[in-house]
C-alpha cells in the first residue's frame, strides 16, 4: 500500500491531548510529511496505564474497553508515547486474559498500535523530515518504550538525519528518570532524587537540548530543571523533528 | 497520598539525606553494574546461557518434589543428615536441638539470608551459644547490631570510614584509614573463632539432587573453613536453591559470580558431598542439611512462581534505580530490591507491613533486563498490586481517586471538562507559565518539581476545529 493512500489514526493520549496539544499537532504533521493521511477517531481520553499500575484492573479494563470501541475499525493507531503504546500492546492482554470474547479484539487492536518512532522508521522506512536543528543534542530513552517495545534505534536514526544538530550520548541514558506515574507523587522523595540524578547527568553532556519520546519523562525532567533554573530543557521526539521548539518551550 | 506506613518515609529520607549512604551506594553499585557487563560481554553468547539458566531453574521448579527427594536420599547415602523445616520456628529448634544435645558453645557462620530470615543467631544466643559471622560485611553487620542491606554485599550500605570507625570502637583496633589493615584485623579475631568452633552453618547457593553435593560460593574462603574446620557442618536451604544435575550447576555457576559481582568465578566455590569418610583426615564428622520450606511451597504453580527461579546474585538490587537511592535498608525488610519486593508480601502475605514494597518502584524494567535467569520482575509488582485491590488491602483515599480518574476517563464529556477546570486552575496558580504549588496532595510534585499549565484547548478540540474550518471552506 502506497504511503499516499495510508490513513493512520491518530491517538495523542492525554498528557499530550491535554498539556502539549503542539506535540500531536507535530506528531500529525511528521506523518503527513511521511507521505499518510491522518484522521484522528472521536473522543478519544486516555490509555488507563495509570489504572492498570495501581493495580485496578477493574477500572483500566473498563478504560481498555471503551478504547477497543472508539479505535476499532480506524486502520493503524499511532501514538506519541512508547509508554502507551506499550500499555495497549502488551497490558491490554493482561486486562482480558480470562475474556475470550474481548481477547480477539485486543490482538487485533494491538498488532496496529504503534509509538511514533517506530511507526516512520520500520513501517514507513522513512528516517529523513527535513528536520534541522543547529546545536547539540542529547537523549533520554524512556522505560517503557525501551524495554516494553524496544525503542532506542528509531529515535536515533532519526536525529541522525537531522541537518545541523550533533548528538551526544548521555551518561546511563536508560536510567529511569523516576516518573513512574503516581510514584512521582505516592514516592516523591525517591521520585525527586531519581529526577535530580538525570538532570545531572544530561546537562553533564553539555547539549543544548534533550530529546525524548515520552511527554511523561519529559514533563518529570523539565519539571526539574525548571525549578533548578539551568538553561537546558526537554524536547519531544516529535517537536524536534517538525521544528517547533519556541511552542515546546513555552509550555514548560 | 499516604501509601506507605510512617517508617518507610522516615527510611527513604534518612537515605537521600546521608551523604555517606549515597557515596557508598554509588561506588559499589556502579563497580558492581561495570563489572557485571565486561564479564558478560566476554562470554560468548550470554543470553543463550541466560536461557539454559532460567530452564534449569524451571525444571528444578517443575520437580521440586522429586528433585528434593533425590538430595535428600544422595545425602543420607554418604553418611549426611536431612530435616525438612515446614517452617523457621522448626529450622531453628532443629539447629539449635542439634548443638545443644552436642555440647555446642561456639558456631562460625558463612552467610546465609535463610538463617537471617528465621532469626536463628539469636535464637543460638539465647541458649548462650558464641555465633560468630564470618563473612566480613555479616561480621561488621553483627559487630553494629544492623540487618544487611544486599544478599551479597552485606554492608553497600557502609563507607570503609565507617567500618573503621565500627572496629577502632569494638575492636580496640588502632585507627587506621588502609582497608587491608582493616581486614586482617577481621582475620585474626575470626581465625580464633574458626579453629575453636564446634559447629559451622552455612548457606547453600544451590542443591545438586544427583549427587547430594550443596554447594557453596564466596570470595573470602570463610565459607571453606566453615564447612571443614568444625566437627559438625550444618547447611540451611531454601528449598527452591536446587539444581537437577552437575552439569547444571556449571551453567549455573558461569552466571552467578558474573551477575553478582562480575567476577568469572568468586574466589572459592565449594561443594560438599557429605561429612569426612572414614579415614579422611578433614571434614567435619556430621553433616546436616536443614531443607526450609517457610512459604516457598506456597508460590509453586501460583502466578508467582518465577520468583522462586531467583539465585539471589543481587544483579536486580544493584541495577535498581531506587535501590540505588535507599538501599537495602531503605525498604525496611530483609529481601530487599526488586526481587524483595515481590518475595516479602509473597512469604508474609499482602498486609500493612507489606504492600508498600510493590509500590516502591517506577517499574522501568531494569531488573528484568539484568535478571540471569529471567524472571518478570515488573509483572509480579503489577500482579501484586493489583491483589492489594482485589484483597481489599489498597488504601480507600487511593481507590477513591482512582475511581473518579476512571469515571473522567469513561466520558469524552468528562474527560474536557476536567481538562478545562485544570487549565482554570493552573493558570491561576501559575507564575511565568509554570506552576510553583500545588495544592495537596499534588504538593509532592511541586516540593521539587515545577509543573506545566494545561493547554486553554486540548488537541482534539483544536484539530476539531480546524476541521471543521475546513469543511466549511
Amino acid at each position: 500500500m502506497a504511503n499516499q493512500q495510508r490513513l493512520v489514526a491518530l491517538f495523542p493520549t492525554c498528557i499530550v491531548d491535554m498539556i502539549y496539544p503542539e506535540i500531536a499537532e507535530a506528531t500529525a504533521m511528521l506523518l503527513e510529511r511521511a507521505g499518510v493521511t491522518v484522521v484522528v477517531p472521536p473522543g478519544q481520553t486516555c490509555c488507563g496505564q495509570v489504572a492498570f499500575n495501581s493495580g485496578e484492573w477493574r477500572d483500566a479494563a473498563s478504560i481498555a474497553r471503551r478504547n477497543l470501541k472508539v479505535l476499532c475499525g480506524w486502520g493503524d493507531v499511532v501514538m506519541p508515547s512508547g509508554s502507551c503504546a506499550a500499555m495497549i500492546r502488551h497490558s491490554y492482554a493482561q486486562l482480558f486474559r480470562n475474556d475470550p470474547s474481548l481477547l480477539a479484539a485486543t490482538h487485533e487492536l494491538a498488532a496496529r498500535t504503534y509509538e511514533l518512532t517506530e511507526y516512520l522508521v520500520d513501517i514507513l522506512g522513512v528516517t529523513d523530515l527535513g528536520a534541522r536543528f543547529n546545536g547539540r543534542i542529547t537523549i533520554h530513552d524512556a522505560c517503557h518504550g525501551l524495554r516494553g517495545l524496544g525503542l532506542a534505534r528509531q529515535l536515533r536514526l532519526l536525529l541522525a538525519n537531522v541537518a545541523g544538530a550533533q548528538i551526544v550520548e548521555a551518561p546511563e541514558h536508560d536510567r529511569c528518570c523516576g516518573f513512574g506515574g503516581l510514584f512521582s507523587v505516592k514516592q516523591s522523595t525517591i521520585s525527586s532524587a531519581m529526577v535530580a540524578r538525570k538532570v545531572e547527568m544530561l546537562c553533564a553532556t553539555g547539549a543544548d537540548v534533550a530529546v525524548t519520546g515520552d511527554a511523561s519523562c519529559m514533563t518529570q525532567i523539565n519539571g526539574r530543571m525548571s525549578r533548578l533554573g539551568v538553561p537546558m530543557r526537554v524536547l519531544h521526539i516529535a517537536q524536534l523533528l517538525a521544528g517547533t521548539p519556541k511552542g515546546a518551550l513555552q509550555n514548560t | 497520598m499516604a501509601a506507605a506506613p510512617v517508617h518507610f518515609y522516615e527510611r527513604v529520607n534518612r537515605a537521600v539525606n546521608d551523604p555517606r549512604l549515597q557515596r557508598a551506594l554509588d561506588k559499589a553499585t556502579g563497580h558492581f553494574i561495570l563489572m557485571r557487563r565486561q564479564a558478560l560481554e566476554e562470554m560468548l553468547d550470554p543470553d543463550v546461557v541466560r536461557d539454559r539458566a532460567r530452564a534449569i531453574r524451571a525444571e528444578a521448579l517443575a520437580h521440586l518434589d522429586e528433585y528434593l527427594e533425590q538430595l535428600a536420599a544422595n545425602i543420607e547415602a554418604h553418611g549426611g543428615h536431612v530435616h525438612w523445616a515446614s517452617d523457621g520456628a522448626s529450622a531453628r529448634q532443629y539447629i539449635v536441638d542439634l548443638a545443644r544435645a552436642r555440647n555446642v558453645r561456639t558456631i562460625v557462620k558463612s552467610k546465609s539470608m535463610a538463617s537471617e530470615e528465621i532469626s536463628l543467631n539469636a535464637a543460638l544466643e539465647a541458649q548462650g551459644i558464641h555465633v560468630f559471622e564470618t563473612d566480613l560485611g555479616e561480621y561488621v553487620i553483627q559487630l553494629a547490631g544492623e540487618t544487611p542491606s544486599h544478599f551479597v554485599a552485606p554492608i553497600i550500605h557502609k563507607t570503609t570510614d565507617q567500618v573503621a570507625e565500627l572496629f577502632v570502637q569494638k575492636l580496640q583496633m588502632p585507627p587506621t584509614d588502609d582497608a587491608q589493615a582493616i581486614a586482617q584485623t577481621a582475620r585474626r579475631r575470626l581465625r580464633q573463632a574458626f579453629l575453636t568452633a564446634d559447629m559451622g552453618i552455612s548457606g547453600v547457593n544451590f542443591g545438586v539432587a544427583e549427587t547430594g553435593t550443596v554447594v557453596i560460593v564466596t570470595n573470602e574462603g570463610n565459607g571453606r573453613l566453615t564447612t571443614s574446620t568444625p566437627r559438625i557442618h550444618v547447611a540451611l536451604m531454601g528449598i527452591e536453591r536446587l539444581v537437577p544435575t552437575v552439569d547444571d550447576l556449571l551453567v549455573m555457576l558461569q552466571l552467578l559470580a558474573r551477575s553478582a559481582t562480575g567476577q568469572r568465578l568468586s574466589a572459592y566455590t565449594t561443594l560438599v558431598t557429605g561429612p569426612a569418610r572414614p579415614g579422611e583426615p578433614d571434614g567435619p564428622e556430621e553433616f546436616h542439611l536443614v531443607l526450609l520450606d517457610n512459604g516457598r511451597s506456597r508460590i509453586l504453580g501460583t502466578d508467582y512462581a518465577e520468583a522462586l527461579l531467583c539465585i539471589r546474585c543481587g544483579a536486580c538490587l544493584n541495577h535498581c534505580p531506587i535501590f540505588q537511592e535507599i538501599s537495602g535498608h531503605g525498604y525496611g525488610a530483609l529481601y530487599s530490591g526488586p526481587i524483595g519486593a515481590v518475595l516479602t508480601p509473597l512469604f508474609q502475605g499482602i498486609n500493612e507491613d507489606t504492600r508498600y514494597l510493590p509500590q516502591a518502584s517506577s517499574l522501568c524494567g531494569a531488573c528484568k533486563e539484568v535478571c540471569p535467569v529471567r524472571i518478570d520482575i515488573p509483572r509480579m509488582l503489577l500482579q501484586l498490586r493489583h491483589d492489594t485491590v482485589k484483597q481489599g488491602k489498597a488504601p480507600a483515599m487511593e481507590r477513591l481517586q482512582l475511581a473518579l480518574w476512571r469515571l473522567a476517563m469513561s466520558s469524552p464529556g468528562l474527560y474536557a471538562l476536567g481538562g478545562k477546570i485544570a487549565h482554570w486552575t493552573l493558570s491561576r496558580l501559575a507564575r511565568h507559565g509554570r506552576v510553583r504549588r500545588l495544592p495537596p496532595p499534588l504538593n509532592a510534585w511541586t516540593k521539587s518539581r515545577d509543573f506545566p499549565v494545561f493547554a486553554p484547548r486540548s488537541f482534539q478540540e483544536r484539530w476539531a476545529a480546524r476541521h471543521s474550518e475546513q469543511q466549511k471552506n
